[in-house]
């Protein structure tokens, strides 16, 4: 099944970059979204099962799975739109679908790879894909934020690539070598300390250049300032969901070593000085788009430290990036919409939104209350678990110090939000367009997600998630 | 014999510290694929002849002849100034690469336990410190590339001292550096040549806070 969705993904792919027709293009995007809905329905209805070899159906991949393919749904709508209002030529709209399609075929395959090189190969075909997709603008600025997305990512990948082989000089004494995920746990209990720490800080590193988390989160920042709106939507989401899979599978693999509490400190240290820069960063930003890329920064930073603090953290952690995933998409798709209300994406040269765009502001404000973790948003529900496992597992003065930049980051989004809404000691020029309030919808929907699985967790996915983490537990 | 070419290796990347000019870094990056092309024979003699044949092909060919050549092509098609600008005296590069050297050394003593052929884990985490170094203290976006290029490098012997066991380890090293030869040299370099008179990392300062 999922060799037959590889093939007709890639051959979607492949005719969609030759075809110049917009008829044919729609065609060819509905059939690639029901292939893709269909592999999500039936990894769902086939958990754990392996098909072509390599891959497998596990709980925490069916997740993300699911996540992406909601959000392929709406970043396609929203990029139909966007092309349309740019007015690109055929042929650089064709090479946008492409590079997309191919980007979720990869992502899907480095979600499902049940081994460990193969989800390398994937992740680094991300950045492949994703390249194309940054640099759709043509412009010195998305050339330069192009160049240094691949060159960081490209780096990243090699280190986390000699973490892989210095594991498979450790475990490579027996005579079968097996580098799945099931696997490697019982040959790593040979491995002596130091090796084993050097090896998980090889590969956290290089992975961390995917999630976003501190010592490589320059990359992400930049490719968000320029990439277009949909696909900066998929990146702090998806794609940093990517990296958040890795991460947790190469923690899992680790797990039953000696050296978990060295690994939780890594974690926290990561995740708490993630939290630190973006609250940093978000007093003094002026731009819309690198502020949504810091606050995901921030959200990525508690995600780490839910998985070091143990416990409900794991839960918690993975509930908190699938809710995440649906409020950092809507904020890209409205700030689509609010370009081309105002022309520019500077905070201070905008002001009176609410009566410029009323289904826009409204989403906006939502969106405040959701990404600020104020109590109907399911983000509240998640962020209380993350400090329930921090208190429990008595890190109390980390408990604290992620308070306190928390609240520095909240005020410094409710500020720039609270300005763009309603600011109106400023000239502004006249709107430029009246964006159509039903392209708000998507956005209604997936805050009203957000709302509903915090409140109302349907079992279906908590059943998932208790899967994913009980190896852990 | 294979120790002797890891130890010029390792005396390559002590050189690539005072080089001064574009064209000596090249020349490096040549010697280099030569010395892969004979470690890779000697230590990989024994897997099966296809395997060989592609791993051998691709250091004399791609390493040797095509990367040099191809930056070559690159630094005349841009006009790039032939020196490397590096923001530290030369001097005080080969301190600190002899260091990283020295570092390694006494990191693969320290390390017990595992069963790792010490000359090449020395020099693979050497390559990869010296790379690093050479990426953040040189000007010149063409430098970054090179310094990367010695990152794989590192990488390729690392590989190697696992080689014989698990073949499919040292080609997927070696995808890795296709993938970042065609796309990252050829893609982006022209087009940055063709965006920004210089090809100078001042360019790229546009984006940030």
């Amino acid at each position: 099944m999922f060799g037959y969705y590889l093939i007709i993904g890639f051959l979607i792919g492949i005719v969609s970059m030759l075809n110049r027709n917009c008829m044919v293009r729609i065609i060819l995007l509905s059939t690639f979204l029901a292939v893709q809905t269909a592999i999500t329905v039936y990894a769902y209805f086939h958990l754990n099962e392996i098909s072509s070899g390599y891959f497998k159906s596990d709980a925490l991949g069916v997740i993300f799975l699911c996540v992406l393919t909601i959000l392929s749904f709406t970043t396609f709508y929203h990029s139909f739109i966007y092309l349309k209002h740019r007015k690109d030529s055929s042929r650089s709209q064709s090479f946008y679908f492409a590079a997309l399609i191919m980007l979720i075929i990869v992502m899907t395959c480095a979600y499902l790879a049940s081994h460990l090189g193969v989800m390398w190969v994937f992740i680094e075909l991300t950045t492949l894909s994703v390249a194309v997709l940054i640099y759709h603008e043509r412009t010195p600025l998305s050339l330069e934020a192009t160049w240094k997305y691949v060159f960081i990512c490209s780096i990243g990948i090699t280190i986390t690539f000699i973490g892989i082989i210095l594991l498979s000089i450790a475990i490579g004494e027996t005579e079968i070598t097996n580098f799945s995920f099931n696997a490697i746990p019982a040959q790593l209990l040979r491995v002596n300390t130091s090796w084993l720490k050097m090896i998980f800080l090889f590969m956290i590193v290089g992975f961390c250049t995917k999630m976003g988390l501190f010592p490589m989160h320059t990359a992400a920042i930049d490719a968000h300032t320029v990439a277009p709106p949909p696909i900066s939507a998929f990146i702090s989401t998806t794609l940093m969901n990517v990296g958040f899979v890795s991460i947790f599978r190469t923690y899992s693999i680790f797990a039953h070593t000696s050296i978990l509490p060295w690994m939780n400190t890594i974690l926290f240290l990561c995740g708490l000085i993630s939290i630190i820069v973006s609250a940093a960063y978000l007093l003094k930003v002026t731009h819309l788009k690198r502020m949504s890329a810091y606050s995901s920064i921030e959200h990525m930073g508690l995600a780490a430290i839910g998985i070091a603090s143990g416990g409900i953290g794991y839960f918690a952690a993975i509930f908190h990036m699938i809710l995440h995933s649906f409020v950092k998409a809507s904020v890209f798709y409205q700030i689509d919409q609010f370009h081309r209300n105002f022309k520019t994406y500077m905070i201070n040269e905008t002001g009176n939104y609410f009566n410029r765009n009323l289904p826009g502001a409204l989403v906006f404000l939502l969106i405040l209350i959701s990404i600020t973790a104020m109590p109907p948003s399911g983000l509240f529900v998640t962020e209380f678990w993350i400090f329930k496992a921090l208190f429990t597992s008595e890190h109390i003065f980390i408990f604290i110090l992620v308070l306190f930049f928390l609240s520095i980051a909240m005020y410094s989004l409710a500020k720039n939000f609270l300005y763009i809404l309603f600011n109106q000691t400023k000239d502004l020029l006249p709107a430029q367009e009246k964006p159509n309030p039903s392209e708000t919808l998507t956005q209604y929907f997936l805050l009203a997600l957000v709302f509903y699985l915090g409140i109302n967790p349907p079992s279906g996915m908590i059943n998932l998630i208790q899967e994913a983490v009980k190896n852990l537990l | 014999m294979v120790n002797i070419l890891l130890i010029t290796f390792a005396i390559s990347l002590i050189y690539m510290g005072i080089a001064n000019r574009l064209s000596t870094y090249i020349n490096i990056l040549a010697v280099q694929g030569i010395i892969l092309f004979g470690v890779s024979f000697i230590e990989l003699i024994q897997i099966n002849t296809i395997n060989l044949i592609f791993i051998l092909f691709e250091t004399i060919v791609f390493k040797t002849l095509a990367i040099p050549l191809f930056l070559n092509y690159v630094i005349k098609k841009n006009n790039i100034v032939r020196e490397a600008q590096p923001y530290l005296p030369d001097f005080l590069s080969v301190v600190i690469i002899t260091c990283f050297l020295l570092g390694s050394f006494i990191l693969s003593n320290i390390i017990t336990g595992v069963h790792i052929r010490k000359m090449f884990f020395l020099v693979a985490i050497s390559a990869l410190l010296s790379g690093l170094f050479i990426i953040i203290t040189r000007k010149k976006i063409i430098t970054h590339i090179m310094g990367y290029l010695v990152i794989e490098n590192g990488v390729f012997i690392l590989s190697l001292s696992a080689g014989n066991k698990m073949p499919m380890l040292v080609n997927s090293g070696i995808t890795l550096d296709i993938f970042v030869s065609v796309l990252v040299l050829g893609v982006f370099v022209n087009r940055i040549g063709n965006t920004f008179e210089e090809m100078n990392v001042d360019n790229l300062t546009n984006l940030k806070d």
